[in-house]
Order: structure tokens, then sequence, then C-alpha cells
């Protein structure tokens, strides 16, 4: 089943979070102007854009662990502004969330931290529980590391368990937040081929937010580019590359000098040079 | 300059206010966890372990030593008045109602409140404490409240085991090595000290427990997400603590005098 | 499994000899004696002035520990400090004309409530009074006393020797 094929029989209403003129500043600093985002149901969709464009803030807009100054953010038809912190906890009972290094809990080993959503959701007896946990351990192939702390794993080894985690409540969304930082190309390409794979065997909906094009370029059924506080472009993957838009094709290829300046605001260089300092 | 200066004063002032409103919201919010959160008794169990068990050797090492100096002031001091025989009281006294909850409570403010509040510092710098919020279990109540607890149980009886400690230390001094007689030791302080002189040091010692795990909880909890951060929260327990430990102290001895 | 065990175990330990030492500090380093508290039987004796006797100080008969002191309160009917005493029950043999004082263990020490024994045939039962109570010597009255009977001594003394010469 085709990403297109699954959109179409989500039907007209098949958006899970939508994002509408959303308005959000830490400091007085704008981060986002006016932003509108949909992400459709079953769909990899990809957030791109430079360091400190805010892509994570993004994120955490839609989880609700910030509130956007203006705007409407709502996800499966909540607006999630509105919501209070029991409803809060309960909405995100229904989505998963893979943190930058893992955020595996360190005291815990990786059997115990995969079980740590169940253990303190629900009530199922341990051989049930066991079998979950391994289940999903078994999916991103690491059942055999279950003994292991978090401390003994490598970088993409702990994103594979964090991952298993965030699956284990069986979510509807999956978000992903910089997966790809610090991994090694092996490790690099079992995430990404995880990321198709459990979108498409689960049916769910994905959110990935990154920096790498070529490898979001790979997965992702559209992407967003944010830019300047803004959605500078909104496309497949292959209509981002072959865009004309400078900006777009800045980032996309990955080419040192465009709107985006090479040289952070300075006054003029012969004369700072010969003033002294002070 | 001296036009901003009362300004700035007013501000700082300000920010302290503000700061002890914080602490105190969340000793609230701890303390209206705090029924549920002993149902949990494991994850209390593990902490009074970490806070208490793992203090243990520091505390009866330092409780030794403190009591062996008091045995040797002590006995130097009431000599000079020919009533070297109530050392006994003046060592008893002297642990249960003072220095066995302060010194304790220092040394557990260095010893369990910076580990505290390095480890909370440092899930949340590691995003371990924002991955609970977003798998819908508040970190306050699944991490933060057994911390707290575990040093709230623990400190009276780190103090307990500090003053008994103590009350030996001075013993093999005064008794084993100045010739005090055991007898008078030990029967001049049965007859001086008072059941609430060891009431006294256990509230003590329960007041401090409850600051000094709320000062490494919050200092913890609420760090700058950074290497940075989690070693100034980690100073400011310490430091916070100690004073705090000291202050409270003094209220307390004056309210209970 | 077995880490979990090992912290089971450790933490047990630490409570075990945390509330061991507390034990240990209220039952041996303070007067207070348990056993002797419920049973028993009580006594009443009033007195003109307590002066340091606290509640749970020993009360003794030749030096033997029989009881302690319950409470004392302050009786508005007599104006005097009302103080009652437990008593052991394997202490059930004293005469009822004996003798209750208030006495001070050494020079520094605590008070304590001393019971000299009668030549009654007949003993004390629960609730009863003790007839003849001996007051706390306070320093400071002892001292005024004193001072007093010398300074009257002395022009007194003076007066004889003018008489004489």
């Amino acid at each position: 089943m085709s990403a297109s094929a699954r959109q179409q029989s989500a039907g007209a209403d098949g958006i899970v979070v939508r994002m509408r003129g959303l308005h959000y500043a830490v400091n007085g600093r704008p981060i986002f102007r006016d932003v509108d985002v949909d992400i459709r149901r079953g769909a990899v969709t990809a957030v791109m854009g430079p360091s400190g464009t805010g892509k994570t803030t993004l994120l955490r807009l839609i989880t609700g662990q910030l509130r956007a100054d203006r705007g409407l953010v709502e996800v499966e038809g909540q607006d999630v502004s509105r919501l209070d912190r029991a409803a809060l906890y309960r909405m995100r009972r229904r989505m998963g969330m893979l943190f930058q290094n893992g955020a595996l809990l360190t005291d815990l080993d990786v059997y115990e931290n995969v079980a740590f959503p169940l253990r303190e959701h629900t009530r199922l007896p341990e051989r049930l529980l066991r079998h979950v946990v391994l289940t999903k351990l078994q999916a991103v192939g690491l059942r055999g590391a279950w003994r292991l702390m978090p401390s003994e794993l490598s970088g993409g080894m702990a994103r594979r368990v964090a991952l298993a985690r965030a699956i284990v409540m069986d979510p509807g969304l999956l978000i992903y937040d910089e997966p790809f930082v610090g991994l090694d190309p092996i490790s690099m390409g079992m995430v990404l081929r995880l990321i198709r794979r459990l979108n498409d065997a689960l049916g769910l909906t994905s959110i990935v937010v990154s920096h790498d094009v070529r490898e979001i370029s790979a997965v992702a059924d559209f992407c967003y580019l944010i830019s300047g506080a803004r959605v500078a472009a909104a496309g497949t993957p292959s209509a981002l590359a072959d865009s004309t838009s400078d900006e777009v094709r800045q980032f996309m290829h990955g080419l040192p000098d465009g709107p985006v300046p090479f040289h952070y605001p300075a006054p003029d260089y012969a004369a700072q040079v010969a003033e002294p300092r002070g | 300059m001296i036009a901003a200066l009362p300004r700035e004063l007013l501000a700082s002032l300000r920010e302290a206010l503000a700061t002890l409103g914080r602490y105190a919201f969340f000793l609230l919010r701890l303390l209206a966890a705090t029924p549920r959160g002993l149902l949990r008794f494991g994850l209390v169990v593990q902490q009074v372990h970490n806070a208490g068990a793992l203090s243990l050797v520091i505390i009866m090492l330092s409780g030794l030593f403190v009591g062996m100096v008091l045995g040797l002031q002590g006995f130097d001091l009431l000599q000079r008045f020919g009533s070297e025989e109530s050392l006994g009281v003046a060592v008893a006294l002297g642990l249960l109602k003072e220095l066995g909850p302060v010194v304790t409570a220092l040394l557990f403010a260095g010893r369990a409140g910076t580990a505290l509040a390095s480890e909370l510092g440092l899930m949340r710098a590691t995003d371990q404490l924002a991955a609970m919020e977003m798998m819908a279990v508040d970190p306050v109540r699944r991490v933060v409240l057994p911390r707290f607890l575990g040093s709230v149980i623990s400190m009276p009886l780190l103090a307990a085991i500090f003053s008994l400690i103590g009350l030996f230390g001075a013993q093999l001094i005064g008794v084993q090595l100045m010739g005090v007689d055991a007898g008078q030791f030990w029967s001049q302080m049965k007859g001086a000290v008072e059941l609430d002189d060891v009431m006294e040091g256990v509230i003590k010692s329960g007041v401090f427990g409850v600051a000094c795990g709320l000062v490494a909880v919050y200092e913890g909890y609420h760090s700058v997400p950074t290497a940075e951060g989690v070693g100034r929260a980690t100073t400011r327990t310490v430091v916070i603590s100690s004073v705090l430990v000291l202050l409270l102290d003094y209220m307390l001895t004056a309210v209970m005098l | 499994m077995r880490q979990t065990r090992a912290i089971e175990l450790g933490t047990g330990l630490f409570v075990l000899l945390g509330f061991a030492a507390l034990f240990f500090l209220v039952t041996q380093v303070t007067s207070r004696q348990f056993g002797i508290g419920d049973g028993g039987y009580r006594l009443v004796a009033s007195f003109e002035q307590v002066g340091g006797l606290k509640p749970g100080a020993p009360v003794s008969m030749s030096g033997v520990n029989v009881g302690r002191v319950e409470s004392i309160e302050y009786d508005f009917k007599e104006y005097r400090a009302r103080v009652t005493l437990r008593i052991g029950s394997a202490y059930d043999r004293i005469p009822d004309d004996s003798d209750a004082g208030i006495l001070t263990a050494g020079l520094l020490g605590g008070q304590y409530v001393g019971i000299g024994p009668g030549a009654s045939e007949t003993f004390f039962r629960d609730g009863d009074q003790i007839q003849f109570t001996q007051s706390a010597i306070v320093l400071e009255n002892l001292i005024s006393k004193f001072l007093f009977s010398k300074a009257s001594e002395q022009p007194a003394a003076a007066t004889r020797e003018e008489s004489n010469r």
C-alpha cells in the first residue's frame, strides 16, 4: 500500500495534527510567525530546517509541553491548548516519542525501560507483559540485549530501545526528534528502515524532525521546511529538491552561502581590524 | 549607580521571595502526592537505600569522631569544676539535641543531597524527565517524590545512629582513656536526660530531612539542562541546605527550649 | 532480581539499625522506664515546694527504685503542689504512715522522691494520700535564711558587747 493510497483511504479528514496561524515567541524573539502545518494520517511527515529554527519547539507544541501564544494546535480534533493536565496525559498515551539521545531511564535495564509505560499505566500479568516487551524488542532487533543497562548500549542501540519503548503502548502517532544525530551510517540505515517499516506495519502516523536532508528524503512522504519563523516550503521530498527558491535550494543542497548568510552580522571588516578593541 | 542600587536590591529581594514561593509550591505538590506515593513502597525503599543506607558509613565514622572530640573537650572543661562525672550528661545532651541532628543534616546534604540533585539534573539534561512526561507519567510523582520521602525517612534514623555512636565514642575517651567512672557516666546521664530531649532531636532531624530533601530535589529538578547547570544545581544544594539547616536549627531550638 | 534483593536487604538493615539506635536512646539514655508504666498503683502526695522535680523522676526507697513520678499539678484548694506517684505492683507493702520527701541525687544531680517507711500494720492502696511530706530544699531559701540568721546574730552580739562594757 503506497502512501497516497493510505491517505485517500483515511478520507477527507485524514489529518491527525492541524496547526493554523501559529504564533510562538521566546523572550520576545519570534520562533513561529503564522505557521500552518497539517500532518496526514498514515504518512511519514518530515519537519526540516536549519539548526535553531525551533523544530523541537514545534514538537513540544504538538505534545502540549508548550502552549502557543496564538493560533490553533489540534491533535485528533482536540485543541491542545484547552486540555488540562489529565486530558493531556490521556492524549499522550496515544503518542510515542523518540528523543534525540533516546532518553532511556539510566537506572533501569533495557527490558524494564521498554516495560516502563506498561507498568505505569496497565496491570498486565507478568507473562503477558513479558510477551509484549519481547515482541517490541524483537521488532527493533534487540531482544538479545534485554539485560543490558543503558550505559552499555551504543548510540544506535539506545535509540532503537527507545523506539521499542515508544511503540510499546501501541500509539497512533509516533514522533521522532532528530533521530539521526550522531549515528554511524549502519545505525542510521537501521533507524531509517525502522521508521518506514513501523509506520507501514503498525499503521502509524509519523512525524520526523531532522536536518539530514538525504536521509529524510529517503523516508518521508511529505516535507515541511521551516526557516525564518515560518514555513518556507512544503511538498514531497522530490518537489522540494527541484524547487527554484534560493532558500529551499540552499538548505536542500547544503550550499554554504545564500539567504542564510555565511557571516554573522558584523561591522565593516577593515574598520573593525583597524580599531582597537573596546 | 547609587540610584540604581535600591532598585537592584529590590529586584533581588523580589527574586528571593519568588524562589521561596516556588519552593513552597513544590513542597505542597510533594505533600499532596505523598499518600499515593507511599503506596508505591518499592520505589521509596530504593531511595531510603540510596539516601540512608549508603550514607551509613560516613555518618557512623563522623559520629564516632565527633563523640570522641566531645569526650575529650567535655572532660577537659568539666575537670576544671571537678565534676567530670557529668561528662555523660554533657555529651548526651549535646549529641541528642544539637550535634546529632545538625552534623547529620550537613553531612547528608553533602553526601545524599548532592547525589540526588545531580541525578535529577542529569535526568533533566538527558531528557529522561521529558520522556516520562511524554509517556504520560508524572515525573514529580514517579521520580521526585520517592527521593524526597527517602530523605525524610532516612534523616531521623541517621541522626539517631550518629548520636548513639557518638555517645560510645565519648564513653571510649571519657571512661576508657580519662578514667571517668563508667557507672557515674551512665547513671548521671540517665538521671538528667529526659524523653523530651530525645524527641527534640528526632523532631529536629525530621524537619532537616524535609528541608534537605526538598532543596536537593527542587534544585535537581529545576536545574538548567546542561553539564554546567547540573554542576551549579549540586553546589546550590549544598549551600542552601547547609544555611537552611543552621537557620532552622536556631528557630527550632528557640521554640522548643 | 539479585540486585533488588541486595538493596532491600541493605535498606532493611539500615532501618533496623536506625530504630534500634532510637530505642536505645529512649530506653537506656533517658530515665524513662517501661514496664511499671501501666501496672502498679497510684499514690498522691502534696508538697509545699517541689523544686526541680519533673514527671518521670524516680521514686525510691532506701535507694531502690520502686516507681516514678507520673504527674505534678498545682492544687488550688490547698495551695500546694500535688504529685502523683506510680508505684510498681511488686512494692505493695508500704506502710500507710510512710513519709515522702523530695531529695537531690548528689550536689548537681536530678531530684527524686524518697519514701521512708513508717511503722503501721496497714499498707497503702491505690489512690491513697501520703500524709507526711517534706518539701524540696531550695538552695536560695536556705542561703537567705542563713544570711538573715547571721545578720540578726551580729547586732545582737554587738549589743551584748556594749552592755558588757
